[in-house]
């Protein structure tokens, strides 16, 4: 049980890869996510299950090497195994036909966005796909973007590939040239997400946000997740991922993000100390 | 006539030394102390204490072997009804249970019973308990490894059903793994108990969320004929006030499975990291509060303070618990509320803002509640929170099945003597049903639902 089958680098430090757990995926919907341990002494993290396929008894996992978790599964092969898989976990994204939705995804996000495309696609939505990074090199699956998205929008920063610009400008573009969606669905770092949710609101544009803050345990017991939506806390890993995204308080969410960043650089920089 | 011997003392660690470390604060009764305390037992015919006892232990009768030294009998005696008994002599308040029926106890103090058992429980049993020729074979799930769980699986095991636990963390054990601390309860003690159960027959399926993973159903695709769903009270109270979602301020369930679940305190070389305050607040007067109190202490902090808003009579945490927390030298700041939390310049927790009480009526708890008082309102300096005001039944079940009744609270509605729920089959028990209570009282209703269980199937 989750054997890496495969382990394929997508750029410099995002990486794909495929596990055994024949239970999780002959459940998996998209949006859902795992909570995975490497080893005895590991953290648990939780990580959007990008694809599944039953039959195999395999799931897929987009991981960004940003943390000492992520890092260390960037570094692993195919071949090694994961101590602890959990999940399938958090209610599917809420797919219905809206009509025409924008998906916009940025980073690692593009990854995470894929199953939700695919399946707003399958229950008979126009997708039109923005898809965004620094630079070129940066961008990863967007060929499988491009055959899931009745159109895909590619922008870089640097503009090394597609229009220049920000995934955001591209949005507020297309709006601006009244291709006002039914929904726009947002997944990547929380700075995209914050403006996307600004940039739709003065429209009334129905938004839906992909959440993903720190957790424990996945299950609803601890409460390290919370997020605060409108007046009320939810806990992203049962109430979520997805919410309203006019509703999130992003300030406090980036905060609760950032809570063991001193702690985390303190212990690379010992690491590094002993190497 | 000569004056009557004492109830023992247990020896324990110095509070100085033992706030250094997360090794077991007390230690234990020596074989002499054990047979003194167990010779003041009157040894009642009608076993007053016994009735007290939610899993049905016959106190005399052990206590009776352990005085003729006849002790794996007696450890084989406890056994035979309590599964746990590592556990229950350390954790249970035996206060409220088999000792608060004790005759002794009327004008003077009840046969230390907790600590007998707990003497009992290094021993191995005279000879393990054979599985009861009732029936062999069928599948029972058992949601959850926690004290009602472990129970319910013990006893279907001797039963003789072939028993799965279904856990959804990476180890067995529940709240006694992620939420007790390992000097309260060491985890060899936990991983002793579960051991044994796993000789039985059981089977420990870690990884697996039911009502995710696996549902009700797929399970009854599986074989299963019957479940007993002891999935806890795994959701987190707050008390909704401004700043609580501050980082810093952890609900007592993370900050304790951090330490305990996680290792936080090995951090780095654990992988998981956990504040280390230097001025901690905990908020609540319970063992989770005390728990946690005693957990930011060892970790380092240099100020502990629980903030509980009636006074100590009112606390819902052991006697012995509190004394411990004050003797390791938590601060407490009884009849006291916090209003809110107030951030430092990089959005951390720095300063709570409480306000005093004082009490007033008695509430629907019977005791007397807290009323603040106007303009008392005053500030405390603080680097870490731990919020610990209670838990509600985990949502996760309920939600995703369905055809389960619940209560007002989130809670499971089952019958009280068989554990019987809603659906036919499906039987639950513990803080799942009843919210959240002690671990004795999770067990006892783990026991019932395995009679339920096994009545379910001989129909």
């Amino acid at each position: 049980m989750n054997k890496i089958v495969s382990h394929e680098r997508l750029n410099r430090d995002v990486v794909r890869m495929e596990l055994e757990n024949p239970p999780i995926a002959a459940k998996r919907r998209a949006g859902q996510f795992v909570v995975i341990r490497i080893d005895e002494t590991g953290e648990r993290i939780p990580l959007t299950l990008v694809d599944s396929d039953p039959g195999r008894g395999t799931i897929t996992l987009v991981v960004q090497a940003v943390g000492a978790t992520t890092r260390q599964l960037f570094q692993m092969s195919a071949g090694d195994s994961l101590l602890d898989v959990a999940g399938p976990l958090g209610h599917p994204a809420p797919i219905e036909n809206y009509g025409t939705v924008i998906a916009v995804a940025g980073g690692v996000g593009a990854a995470e966005a894929l199953p939700v495309i695919r399946a707003l696609r399958e229950a008979g939505n126009t997708v039109i796909t923005i898809v965004g990074a620094r630079s070129g090199e940066l961008l990863i699956l967007t060929e499988e973007l491009r055959g899931a998205s009745d159109e895909l929008h590619i922008c870089t920063d640097d503009g090394s590939l597609g229009k220049p610009g920000q995934v955001t400008s591209l949005l507020n573009w297309m709006i601006n040239d009244g291709r006002i969606p039914d929904l726009v669905y947002a997944i990547g770092p929380v700075p995209m997400m914050r403006a996307v949710a600004e940039q739709t609101r003065p429209y009334g544009i129905r938004t839906l946000v992909s959440l993903n803050p720190l957790m424990v345990d996945g299950t609803g017991m601890c409460g390290c997740c919370r997020v605060t939506v409108g007046d009320q806390v939810r806990f992203a890993c049962v109430d979520g991922p997805d919410f309203d995204a006019h509703q999130v308080d992003f300030d406090e969410l980036v905060s609760r993000q950032r809570a063991y960043l001193t702690q985390e650089a303190e212990a690379r920089k010992r690491a590094g100390d002993a190497r | 006539m000569t004056a009557k011997p004492e109830r023992v003392r247990m020896p324990e660690r110095p509070p100085a030394e033992r706030i250094r470390d997360f090794e077991e604060v007390p230690l234990g009764l020596t074989p002499e102390l054990a047979r003194r305390e167990a010779a003041r037992c009157l040894q009642c015919p009608t076993a007053p204490c016994s009735a007290g006892c939610p899993v049905e232990i016959d106190i005399p009768g052990f206590i009776r072997l352990l005085r003729e030294k006849r002790e794996e009998e007696a450890i084989a005696l406890i056994r035979r009804t309590n599964s746990l008994p590592a556990v229950c002599g350390r954790v249970c308040p035996q206060e409220d249970q088999c000792e608060r029926h004790c005759v002794l106890g009327i004008k003077g103090e009840p046969v230390a019973i907790g600590a007998l058992e707990r003497y009992l429980s290094k021993r191995e049993p005279e000879s393990s308990p054979q599985p009861e020729p009732v029936r062999r074979g069928e599948p029972v799930a058992v949601v959850g490894s926690g004290p009602a769980g472990l129970t319910a699986a013990a006893d279907l095991a001797r039963m003789g059903f072939a028993v799965t636990v279904f856990e959804a963390l990476h180890a067995p054990g529940g709240v006694m793994a992620y939420g007790i601390p390992a000097f309260r309860l060491p985890r060899s003690i936990l991983e002793g108990e579960v051991a044994r159960l796993a000789e039985m027959g059981v089977r420990f399926e870690y990884d697996t969320v039911i009502g995710a993973t696996f549902s009700l159903d797929d399970l009854r695709d599986r074989g299963y004929r019957a479940f007993f769903i002891g999935s806890g009270a795994g959701l987190p109270r707050f008390m909704g006030i401004p700043g609580e979602n501050l980082v810093g301020v952890y609900s007592a369930n993370e900050y304790l499975t951090r330490v305990n679940l996680m290792g936080a305190r090995h951090f780095p070389d654990w992988a998981t990291p956990v504040s280390r305050g230097r001025r901690v607040i905990v908020v609540g007067g319970g063992n989770v509060a005390m728990d946690s109190a005693r957990t930011a202490l060892r970790l380092g902090a240099e100020e502990v303070t629980v903030v509980y808003r009636r006074s100590r009579r009112e606390m819902p945490a052991r006697h012995e618990e509190i004394v411990h927390a004050e003797q390791e030298g938590v601060v407490f700041h009884l009849l006291a509320l916090p209003l809110s939390y107030r951030p430092d310049a990089d959005g951390r927790v720095a300063v709570a803002q409480c306000q005093r009480m004082e009490l007033g009526e008695p509430d629907a708890s019977g005791r007397r509640s807290p009323v603040p008082i106007p303009g008392s309102e005053f500030e405390v300096a603080c680097d870490t929170v731990i919020v610990a005001v209670g838990n509600s039944p985990n949502p996760l079940i309920p939600s995703r099945e369905p055809g389960l009744e619940t209560g007002r609270r989130g809670n499971l509605e089952v019958d009280p003597e068989t554990g019987a729920t809603s659906l036919p089959g499906v039987f639950a028990g513990g803080d799942i049903a009843t919210g959240a209570a002690t671990v004795i009282e999770a067990m006892g209703a783990g026991k019932r639902a395995a009679r339920g269980i096994a009545a379910y199937l001989a129909d």
